[in-house]
């Protein structure tokens, strides 16, 4: 059973800031939520860069251990790097991000992330990463 | 530190930004300034973990912190506060940072145009030698400025 759980999906830090899992899509990609509160706000009815980004991070290490459970594979996971580009300001609404895996491979992991509000077609934010999968207890 | 007397001062302005708002849940305090450059402190909290596990403190806040920084030292640089927003923000994540520790993010603005500012930083737990991340971002002004310059 490598049914992923919707707490797996989520560090302390995303949790603290608000971050869920909203849906999961038919082939398992976590779509993650976040609403507009005091806790994301940057200028005073808009999102702040900061909690966007985390957000997209979120969504792509969600992703990322969904996929790795699927395969039965284990791994501490570890940033490398992050470029997020703003396209958009962040609304006084909800907000969600998905990932995707451009490349998984043996010790590291290259994903793009999308956010969005109204419309998944029209991004307010897009993230390309790269995360380290460590050896467990490495 | 310059002995010319600036309109923007950061220290104030850290008060200001982070009284409410994710600055404020995030809890940055000032740290220190130059001319082009201001750095912030986040204080270590338990619910802001990454991994399941590890003692180790997410990248999402490393990520607020030098967003907040890279904003202020813009406001030094142009000695005014402008509404400007993140455009691009790079964030190489070098090492994780000591258990426990304060993490500092400092960012300088070095170069300045009508429409664009550039900034570069890095965070660090202690030793400003010795980073846990680099940092590289552009930002827009997307207030209208005042005086248009040709060479802008």
């Amino acid at each position: 059973m490598a049914e992923p759980t919707d707490m797996d999906a989520l560090t302390p830090y995303a949790r603290s800031l608000g971050i869920r899992l909203e849906r999961r899509e038919d082939d398992g990609t976590p779509v993650m939520r976040v609403e507009f509160d005091e806790t994301v706000e940057g200028r005073p009815g808009h999102y702040h860069g900061g909690a966007t980004g985390g957000l997209l991070e979120t969504a792509g290490y969600a992703l990322l251990r969904t996929e790795l459970e699927r395969r039965d594979r284990s791994a501490v996971l570890k940033p490398i790097n992050i470029t997020v580009q703003y396209l958009a300001a962040g609304k006084s609404q909800a907000t969600y991000a998905k990932a995707r895996i451009t490349k998984l491979g043996r010790r590291s992991a290259n994903l793009t992330v999308e956010a969005w509000q109204d419309d998944p077609q029209r991004p307010i934010a897009t993230a390309v990463m790269n995360v380290l999968m460590a050896e467990p207890q490495g | 530190m310059t002995g010319e007397a600036r309109k923007f001062d950061p220290a104030e302005a850290t008060k200001f930004f982070t009284a409410r708002g994710h600055s404020g849940w995030l809890g940055l305090t000032y740290s220190d300034h130059g001319d082009d450059w201001v750095e912030l402190e986040l204080p270590w909290r338990e619910d802001l973990l990454g991994e399941e596990g590890q003692r180790v403190l997410a990248s999402g806040p490393i990520l607020s912190l030098m967003d907040m920084a890279s904003g202020m030292a813009i406001w030094r640089t142009m000695d005014e506060f402008s509404a400007i927003a993140t455009l691009d923000l790079r964030v190489d994540y070098v090492r994780p940072a000591r258990e426990g520790a304060s993490v500092f993010g400092r960012s300088q603005c070095y170069r300045l145009t009508r429409s664009a500012a550039f900034v570069r930083g890095l965070a660090h737990d202690g030793d400003a030698e010795d980073p846990v991340a680099h940092i590289q971002a552009v930002f827009m002004k997307i207030a209208p400025q005042s005086p248009v310059v040709p060479n802008g």
